[in-house]
Parts: C-alpha cells; sequence; structure tokens
C-alpha cells in the first residue's frame, strides 16, 4: 500500500515550500496514492449539478477523486452519493451515464439496491445464514451536502460541514449562479477531455491569468475589438486574486462583472445586440432583455474551490485525477431553466467558441498542460515557482492575501490547504 | 454555378471528392477545403451520439461559415500553440453509403478512421461521417457535414486539425 512508501507521511515541508512546490509533485505515484486517500478521501468533493438529478428517481455517474459513484434521487427527493461497487462481489451496478430508474441490479448475481443504496433483494437468499442481514450490505454512501445547487460528497462522515469548508467562497458562489438571469441555474450538456498531467497541474490553472494573453491570443484574435477589450485584464490595473481560506481562491479578471445584477443600465455590448433584439421581439420588458443579456456573457471572475471545481467565468470546470500523470477535465455548459431558448443557444454558442476539446482555448491549455508534464520529467530537483506576486500581496478583510490579478496567490492558497489536509 | 439533378450522381465520383477532401485536410490545405463550401451549411461535431436538435445542444464544433473561417485562421495564424505545429493526422473514408438524393442535393454516410502523431504519441479517433453535397455543373459542394465520434460523450483528447 502507497502509505509504506512514507513510514512517517510524506515529508509535506520538503514538497511543498511557500512560494515554490518540489517537483515530485507532478511526478511521484505513491504521493498520488496518499493524496488520494488524504484529500479526495477526507474533503468535500464537487460530484454534480441538482439539476443533473432533477427528479426523483434520477442519477448520474460521477467521481470522488478514482472512486467511481453514483448520485441518486431517492423517492423523497433526497440526494445520495453511493460508491458503484456491489457489496457481494465488487462489479459496478450501473454503468448507464445519466438516466432514470427505481433501483440499481447488480449484473452479475442480481442483488438489488434501492435509491437510497439500501439492499433490497437478493436472488436465491435460502443460501445465506440467519446471521446474513441485509442492512449491512447496502452500497456504500458518503456524506452529501449541497449548496446553490452544486452537490458536493464526503467519504467522510466526521467532515466540518459544507458549508463551514466553502467558507469565504460562499457569497462567491451566490454571485456565481446569478447567471441564471432570474431563471434557475441548469446544465446543457458538457465537453470531457483527458489530458497527461497532474491533477495539480489543472487545480493551478483556474486562478492564472498570466497565461492568458500568452496561451490564448488565437481565442482573442477570434474576437471583435469589444470582446476583446473585455477579455484583455492582464492590461488593466483592476483585476485581483484573493485567497478564500481552505484552499480556496477567486481570481477576478472583470470587477464591472462581479454582480450582474449591477449597473444592469449599462450599454449592450457589440456581439449582445442582436440577441436583445430578439429578445425585445419575443415580448421581454427591456429591464428583464439586459439582465438575460447580461447573464449569458457570464460573471467576471474565476471561483476555484479546492480540490476539484472551478466556477468558471460562465461554466463549472470539473477535474478528477485518474493517476499521477492523467487527469480528466470536464467543461459543464450552464444556461437557464426555462429561459428563452435563444439566450441559451447563445450561452452554448459561446461556450463551444473557447471550450472543449475543438474549442478556440481549450487545446492550448492542454497542449502546455502537457508540456508541464512533460517537462518536469527533467531536473527532479528544480523546483516549481508560485511566487509571483509575493511581496507585492495586501490583506483582503478576511485578512488573507490579495495578489494583483497575475499573482500566483490562488495557487498557493490550494497549496497551503493542500499541506493541511496532507499532514492531518 | 447551375445546380444539377442528384439521383443520377455515381458512387465513384461521390468517393473520389470525398477522398480529395480527406487528402485536403491531412495535408491542412485549409483555404482550398474552405471553397468546397456551400455558405449556409454547418460543419458539425455533436457530443450527443443521437438527435439533430444541434443548435439547442451542446457541440464539440458547429459551424457556420464563419466560424469555419475563423477557425481555418486559428489553425494558419500561427499564434495556437497546440496547432503551431498540429499533430499530424493520416485519414481513411471507407464503407460509402448513399442514403438519398432530393434535388440538387445528395446525402451520402461513410466511416472514416484518423489516427494523429504527436510528441511520438498516436491518437486514433473513429467516427461516422455524414454529408450533405449538393450537385453543381463544376462537381461537388459541401453543404452540410456532420461527424459523429464514437465516443463523442466520453473523454476525448484535444483536436488541433479538422475532421
Amino acid at each position: 500500500m502507497s502509505l509504506d512508501e512514507f513510514p512517517s507521511g510524506p515529508q509535506t515541508d520538503e514538497l511543498m515550500k511557500g512560494d515554490r512546490v518540489a517537483t515530485p509533485m507532478y511526478e511521484d505515484p505513491a504521493l498520488f496514492d496518499v493524496e488520494m486517500e488524504r484529500i479526495f478521501g477526507k474533503s468535500w468533493v464537487w460530484v454534480a449539478h441538482e439539476s443533473e438529478v432533477p427528479g426523483k428517481g434520477n442519477f448520474v455517474l460521477s467521481w470522488v477523486g478514482t472512486q467511481p459513484v453514483i448520485v441518486s434521487r431517492d423517492r423523497k427527493g433526497e440526494i445520495h452519493v453511493l460508491v458503484n461497487r456491489c457489496r457481494h462481489r465488487a462489479a459496478s451496478v450501473c454503468e448507464i451515464k445519466k438516466g432514470k430508474t427505481s433501483s440499481f441490479q447488480c449484473p452479475y448475481h442480481g442483488w438489488g439496491y434501492a435509491l437510497n443504496g439500501d439492499l433490497r433483494a437478493i436472488p436465491y437468499s435460502e443460501g445465506y445464514s440467519d446471521d446474513f442481514k441485509k442492512e449491512n450490505f447496502g452500497l456504500k454512501k458518503l456524506r452529501v451536502e449541497t449548496f446553490e445547487g452544486m452537490v458536493f460528497a464526503n467519504f467522510d462522515h466526521d467532515a466540518e460541514p459544507l458549508e463551514d469548508f466553502l467558507g469565504n467562497a460562499k457569497p462567491w458562489i451566490r454571485l456565481f449562479m446569478k447567471q441564471g438571469g432570474g431563471f434557475p441555474v441548469k446544465t446543457l450538456g458538457e465537453h470531457q477531455f483527458k489530458v497527461p498531467m497532474n491533477w495539480k497541474v489543472q487545480l493551478e490553472n483556474t486562478t492564472d491569468a498570466y497565461h492568458f494573453p500568452i496561451v490564448h491570443k488565437s481565442f482573442l484574435q477570434s474576437l471583435d475589438g469589444e470582446a476583446n477589450e473585455t477579455f484583455s485584464f492582464m492590461d488593466d490595473d483592476d483585476g485581483y486574486v484573493e485567497d478564500l481560506g481552505n484552499g480556496h481562491s477567486v481570481m477576478v479578471m472583470m470587477p464591472e462583472l462581479i454582480d450582474l445584477d449591477e449597473n444592469l443600465d449599462a450599454p449592450i455590448p457589440e456581439r449582445f445586440k442582436e440577441l436583445a433584439a430578439e429578445l425585445a421581439e419575443q415580448g421581454y420588458e427591456d429591464e428583464k432583455v439586459r439582465r438575460i443579456v447580461r447573464a449569458v456573457g457570464g460573471c467576471g471572475f474565476n471561483l476555484n474551490l479546492f480540490p476539484n471545481a472551478g466556477c468558471s467565468l460562465s461554466f463549472f470546470r470539473i477535474l478528477r485525477p485518474v493517476s499521477v500523470n492523467e487527469t480528466e477535465i470536464r467543461h459543464i455548459a450552464l444556461g437557464m431553466d426555462g429561459g428563452p431558448e435563444v439566450a441559451n443557444q447563445m450561452r452554448m454558442r459561446l461556450h463551444e467558441h473557447f471550450q472543449g476539446p475543438m474549442g478556440f482555448g481549450s487545446p492550448d491549455d492542454a497542449e502546455v498542460w502537457e508540456r508541464v508534464q512533460r517537462g518536469s520529467a527533467g531536473a527532479g530537483d528544480v523546483d516549481v515557482m508560485v511566487n509571483r506576486g509575493l511581496g507585492l500581496e495586501k490583506e483582503s478583510k478576511n485578512g488573507l492575501p490579495v495578489g494583483d490579478i497575475s499573482a500566483e496567490t490562488g495557487m498557493r492558497a490550494a497549496y497551503k490547504q493542500w499541506k493541511k489536509v496532507m499532514d492531518q | 454555378m447551375k445546380d444539377m439533378a442528384a439521383t443520377d450522381v455515381k458512387l465513384q465520383d461521390i468517393a473520389e471528392f470525398l477522398w480529395m477532401e480527406a487528402d485536403l485536410l491531412d495535408r491542412r490545405d485549409y483555404d482550398t477545403w474552405l471553397d468546397l463550401w456551400t455558405e449556409e451549411g454547418f460543419y458539425v461535431i455533436p457530443v450527443d451520439k443521437e438527435g439533430d436538435d444541434f443548435a439547442n445542444r451542446l457541440n464539440i464544433a458547429y459551424d457556420d461559415a464563419k466560424m469555419r473561417k475563423m477557425r481555418v485562421e486559428r489553425f494558419q495564424a500561427g499564434f495556437s500553440i497546440s496547432s503551431a505545429p498540429p499533430a499530424d493526422s493520416v485519414r481513411t473514408l471507407s464503407r460509402f453509403v448513399i442514403e438519398g438524393a432530393e434535388g440538387d442535393t445528395v446525402t451520402v454516410r461513410a466511416a472514416q478512421h484518423v489516427i494523429e502523431d504527436k510528441f511520438g504519441r498516436q491518437r486514433m479517433f473513429a467516427a461516422n461521417v455524414t454529408w450533405k453535397l449538393k450537385v453543381t455543373e463544376d462537381g461537388f459542394m459541401i453543404r452540410d457535414k456532420v461527424i459523429r465520434l464514437l465516443n463523442s460523450d466520453g473523454v476525448l483528447t484535444s483536436i488541433s486539425y479538422l475532421f
């Protein structure tokens, strides 16, 4: 087992040194196994959005670290997160990605489980003595809590409440959900791709504004002048990155788009004028039109939630560690549940423009992330620097560091939490 | 350009046209490729395995003429690290089936395998591809092209070229 490699636990002081991290952070498979136990085995991990399981009997497959789980909604409307493993001889009980059911039945010997994971039926049960109690053999259950529609699960039943863990990130999550434009936020589909990189390379990137004008130059060139201006946050001096505690951080790229309900009188950007005209034609009042149009453009910040979720401008970016050098990424598009079709169409077109395996942005991200993994195979004694902005930071009202837009403050926040959890 | 009836086109002519398109794409002669298109059609790579209401679904690519042109410009400008240089690709097209013909349009589908090479690693994609081709006096034009990757709703890898 992995912990044998570290008789007294991994030497986290040598791996996370505040302003830099050691190369084995990306390269050591034994360290990866310890991370899966101590971080993904004990933290609140994002597993789904409630709109993926909208009704009774709905389920969706997901992951907590390397472990496959089912997110289900039972007949009372309660959400459960269950390890997708039969308690008899370990076969997965569900291989349909998303759907509706009344129970999960193992294909091997037919053990049947309720939506809440309870073991209900065993074929030929006379083969077990009276000592066998079905109530001891339900699907393994995780603790489940939700916040603003996001579903989190935790293997640690003694963990602090989700809301305590989210802490200072909570107001930012509420702001992020304003992009429902007055409608509930729902998922509109997703892009998935894998990259040969360590999961922390992705964790770092959600609050990395520094790379944007370099890696995404070709995306910026495909925008009209006004939109290009919106994304030129590296040239402005009003953006910032704030450590929110517990590993979370926020990178504010467009301060004017923090609260989407504010300044609704501002002129509608050129690229949204056609949409605004169409909504007006459909009979939406001017205020409603402005609110929907504003929501379509998304928020002006990336919120990074340790260890696996990002609320990024207008979508969820979810990472899943597969092995020390492989990570799967989900870019989940969001829209307005019950909102105008044309508005949701534009949300999807904007998502397709940047995100996913063939977007104008993500392939270039994937390329540089892979290059990090390829490069870190060399000079294992050299560290990875996350010191940008150190010595220039200010203090937030929460007493935590705030750096300028390109500071690596968010990465240091994540690595602080990494060390704290790994040392527990 | 005069339109022709699509009912009497021959499979051999269609295959030759689509092989020519495949060759253009492997050679990344994108300007010539753009000229094969009519203005109104879409280049689509859906996420969903079923259904064709692409406008109301999230796709991997959903390109009208403007987006096709922008995508090609991105590839050619040299500022996209994933496409400068891109992966090399070799593709084969086979199992052609003419699905139907109506007016000046013939619908054809085929199997496609693409193998890409970059960083000394190779990746493979398999797809069912459907074209709506406009038949003209000067040959075929592409009206719509829908590429259904075998693992479109699964975990893909980033793609720096066109199918």
